[in-house]
């Protein structure tokens, strides 16, 4: 039997707003407990929720990115249930008509891509958190992250492998990023995955039952959850049995999924209108006004690199992956022509990159200026000094030795295209190297690239490796 | 002294002939004595209100003084007050103390006036006669034996017995106005928006209103001036500009069309009430007003709307009273969720806890619809007929409640009895409109009876003028409770 996976996710990205969603309290991460939770966020008797019009301006925001529609009038609820971390006894959430309605996103899949519709993102309060340790057999809260704005994006059930769930979670993470309304920070639970997934037979249109997987705070578990839960569903199923609708829990100790309530144990929420809120009215002129703040997409940039710059469709959405690594790019690539900038982008997406990740560096935190890598890139594609040799002048650079140009001429790394002065090398190799010319003249085109390694041996890498192979060629077939 | 009015004793302080601390000492001395007999007082602090005395005085030395700088007010325990026991009447709050202050407490403060007082109240504003609170029933200054009305029957007790010029209540089906029926003052609820919400403890957030209770129209709007105004901190607080409630006391009242809702005459009120309200209305005909009869076809479904509304914004409004992080907690538990039940089932008395469980009920799923959005779609149709009333009238009138004083105990064991006597009072609330009661006269036992006008929204003004000069052709709202005279 051949089966599908179906997975829709429903992501909460807290919102970067100084203050919470509805309080004047502080939102910034790692404070002492309790200190962040005014009488609003503590529940206190008599007080009252004043929504923070920043948090709906990021929503907004989100919305426009996405190509959602707008609700001009939403609504706010109450989410009734008891847990110590949640002091109103509710969760201000909006339900029936959320702010941001629609939407898609597309992720890199095949040629064109895929595109993976959203349902719909909503704002509501996170809770505050329950301490399990050190406090002799009770339990601490903190409140400090109670009241702290989220937007929870739900897709719909879009994707077909954990693959794509993670090219979409990526895309997304990106994107609230790139507009800004979101510091997409994991570790501290700024970008937070739940996953619906479900099983059906290869070809079936109808969805299976779904669990969904709760706790997934990077995209490494994610991908491991969505795969594991996937072979746990089919071999239930293919042994016969059926799955029971539930929320399970990722461990990523075990790398195993477990049931936490299943749908009869599921809470009666009892959702209604928060009477302490007005219905939210968002007008036309301010969806216009936050339109025009808003930064060129990375859909549109990526489109722009690749008709403008050359860069492959691949290199481009690497490129368009942060707003910084796009700014950076673009800086490097300013009035550039296709071959330059098509070099810019390989030098980004392949050695800065890597060095970025060795490091554990974001672009922002690069040793080398967007300028410092483009005065690199020109030398090489004026032939001054050959890929190779730009690897060792990129190193000096990050090691901070300098620009290209000072780097290269400190070092005596100009390239060497006098063919004259090239001869005369290849002529000493082929002199000291008379079995590999045989073996060459015998056919054995490996005995080539040992020649030419040989001359660039001799001009410790700096002859103009193009110019070697042309000399060598003709002398030894002379 | 205690029985002047807010207006006259300002004067008297005005004029220098009384201090703050004479008159706030004067009503503490009455409280210690007869707060005993009607229980109107959950927490009396005499150092607090002196201090607060000698601050006002210090004010008026300093010619800052303002209407109500130096006036004993006496505050509902609903009403967040710092460094003030605020109990809402429930075991669950009786070791709260504030640490801050409502929007209505601040505003009193910056007036000057002095807090004389947290007073008893049903738990949670859930109740008509007082019986309700963990403090036990106040009683009704009129006659012992029966209640205060409620829910702010401690402040209506309090204002009738003289142990405090003013006061503040809150009401969401009728807690302002039958009590001051039920004790022969003065109360109003203001157009919902109009006073926040800050600070005051939540029963049924879209019904909720404070407002003043005194024993005159004059007074009422004194106060009214102080606690009405705008509040970024309460979402559904209306930004509009300042009124001063005086400004129309002193028109004259000739032409003013009076609707009176044949609904409201034919709901069943005890026959003396309806004679002491058509007596009140020739009044008003004399002075040149001119009724017009009006129709309220929905106004019966107003009990049963407000029976699910409000209990079920109450269900979660309440929630916050968990035993986590202040409040009553249960001494002994074995786990989280035993920690919740026996908390909730000791802090809540028996009236919350059936109206919690109602709203908990209607808000379920599978019932929301057949009941929330019910209620919610018949509330707007009450609305729509009010809207169309006014459409032929300047003010509505007729009885505040169905009975004046009913006797302690008499109704505690019938809550749909105990609830009918809302019935003239609760539509208001469900359309957000201002309304008052006056007292109008007295049955044959002696207790008072309440006339209730209701204005158009934002009539605060035109409600005032007319019942002001309905006072100052009667005498009802001078008469005292006998007994209230101490050594």
């Amino acid at each position: 039997m051949k089966w599908e996976i179906v997975i829709g996710l429903e992501v909460h990205a807290q919102l970067n707003t100084r203050s919470k969603i509805f309080s004047g309290a502080a939102t910034a991460f790692g404070a002492a407990p309790n200190t962040q939770a005014c009488g609003v966020d503590v529940a206190l008797p008599g007080v009252l929720p004043v929504l923070n019009r920043g948090a709906v301006e990021r929503a907004v925001r989100f919305g426009l990115a996405v190509g959602a529609t707008i609700n001009r009038h939403s609504i706010f609820a109450r989410k009734n249930y008891f847990y110590p971390d949640l002091p109103k006894g509710y969760q201000i959430s909006q339900y029936e008509i959320p702010v941001v309605q629609g939407g898609s996103i597309t992720i890199p899949a095949g040629e064109t891509g895929k595109t993976i519709r959203l349902t719909r993102a909503h704002l509501e309060e996170d809770a505050g958190k329950s301490l399990h340790e050190d406090f002799h057999g009770m339990s601490g809260i903190d409140l400090n992250r109670a009241g702290t704005p989220l937007l929870e994006i739900v897709s719909e059930p879009d994707m077909r492998s954990a693959q794509e769930a993670v090219a979409y979670a990526k895309a997304l993470h990106s994107l609230v990023r790139w507009i800004d309304i979101c510091d997409g920070n994991m570790q501290e639970g700024s970008f937070r995955c739940d996953a619906n997934v479900s099983v059906r037979l290869l070809g079936s249109d109808t969805l299976g039952t779904r669990c969904e997987i709760k706790n997934l705070n990077s995209f490494r578990f994610l991908e491991r959850a969505i795969e594991h839960e996937a072979r746990r569903q089919i071999e239930v199923l293919e042994n016969g049995g059926s799955i029971v609708q539930e929320t399970r829990l990722y461990d990523p100790d075990r790398d195993a999924t477990r049931s936490m309530r299943t749908k009869e144990d599921a809470h009666d929420y009892r959702y209604f209108p928060d009477p302490d809120l007005l219905p939210l009215e968002v007008s036309g002129a301010w969806i216009e006004e936050i339109r025009s703040s808003m930064p060129a997409l990375p859909q549109v940039k990526r489109e722009r690199f690749v008709t403008l710059c050359g860069v492959t469709p691949y290199d481009a959405a690497v490129l368009t992956s942060s707003r910084e690594l796009a700014d950076y790019f673009e800086e490097a690539a300013r009035g550039a022509d296709e071959r330059t900038a098509k070099q810019c982008a390989n030098w980004i997406t392949g050695n800065l990159n890597a060095r970025l990740n060795d490091e554990g560096l974001e672009i922002t935190q690069a040793r080398i200026a967007a300028g410092q890598l483009r005065g690199l890139v020109d030398r090489i594609v004026d032939g001054t000094i050959s890929g190779k040799i730009a690897k060792d002048v990129f190193d000096a650079m990050w090691a901070g030795e300098g620009d290209a140009d000072r780097i290269i001429s400190v070092r005596g790394l100009r390239q060497i295209s006098d063919s004259g002065e090239i001869g005369k090398i290849v002529d000493q190799v082929i002199a000291a190297n008379a079995q590999q010319v045989a073996d060459y003249r015998a056919g054995k085109d490996k005995a080539f690239n040992s020649l030419v390694g040989q001359v660039m041996k001799a001009t410790k890498g700096k002859a103009n490796p193009r110019q070697v192979n042309e000399i060598l060629r003709k002398k030894l077939s002379g | 002294m205690h029985n002047a009015t807010i207006k006259s004793l300002s004067a008297e302080l005005a004029a220098g002939r009384l201090s703050s601390v004479e008159v706030t000492r004067h009503f503490l001395r009455r409280i210690n004595t007869l707060s005993k007999i009607y229980n109107c007082f959950i927490t009396v602090d005499e150092e607090k209100s002196l201090a607060a005395a000698g601050a006002a005085d210090a004010l008026r030395a300093a010619g800052r003084a303002q209407p109500l700088t130096g006036i004993p007010i006496a505050q509902k325990d609903i009403f967040c007050a710092k460094g003030w026991l605020t109990t809402c009447g429930s075991r669950m709050l009786s070791n709260f103390v504030s640490p801050y202050d409502a929007h209505v407490v601040e505003r009193l403060d910056a007036a000057g006036a002095v807090n004389i007082g947290k007073t008893n109240m049903d738990e949670f504003a859930m109740g008509s006669s007082n019986e309700t609170s963990y403090y036990g029933p106040v009683r009704n200054p009129w006659n012992i034996e029966t209640v205060p009305g409620g829910s702010s029957g401690g402040s209506a007790a309090a204002v009738a017995a003289r142990l405090a010029p003013g006061a503040i209540g809150t009401d969401t089906g009728g807690s302002i106005r039958q009590p001051a029926a039920l004790t022969g003052i003065s109360g109003l609820k203001p157009t919902y928006g109009v006073v926040s919400r800050y600070g005051m403890i939540a029963f049924a957030s879209s019904l909720d209103q404070g407002g003043p209770m005194a024993r005159s129209a004059e007074d009422l709007a004194l106060l009214l001036n102080v606690l009405a105004g705008f509040d970024a901190r309460d979402s559904t607080s209306l930004d509009r500009p300042a009124e001063d409630y005086t400004r129309d006391l002193a028109r004259p009242i000739a032409g003013l069309r009076i609707g009176l809702p044949k609904e409201f005459f034919a709901a069943g009120a005890a026959p003396e009430v309806e004679k002491a309200v058509g007596e009140a209305i020739g009044h008003l005909r004399k002075l040149g007003c001119e009724t017009v009869e009006v129709s309220l076809p929905n106004m019966a479904l107003s009990v049963p709307v407000y029976y699910v509304l409000a209990p079920a914004e109450a269900s979660s409004n309440l929630a916050r009273f968990d035993g986590v992080r202040y409040g009553y907690r249960a001494p002994e538990y074995g786990d989280l969720l035993e920690m919740y039940k026996k908390t909730r089932a000791e802090g809540f008395g028996a009236e919350v806890k059936r109206r919690i469980l109602i709203g908990t009920y209607v808000l379920s799923h599978g019932y929301y619809d057949a009941y929330y959005i019910r209620a919610q779609k018949l509330r707007r149709l009450i609305a729509q007929d009010f809207s169309e009333a006014f459409g032929k009238c300047d003010l509505i009138m007729g009885p505040t409640s169905p009975s004046s004083a009913f006797k302690l105990g008499e109704k505690a064991g019938d809550p749909v009895q105990m609830y009918l006597s809302d019935i003239y009072t609760i539509a208001v609330n469900l359309a957000g409109l201002p309304g008052m009661s006056i007292p109008c006269g007295f049955d044959s036992r002696g207790l008072p009876v309440g006339l209730q006008v209701i204005g158009n929204y934002f009539g605060e003004a035109r409600m005032l003028n007319a019942a002001h000069q309905y006072q100052l052709v009667t005498d009802w709202h001078d008469r005292a409770p006998p007994g209230i005279e101490i050594q």
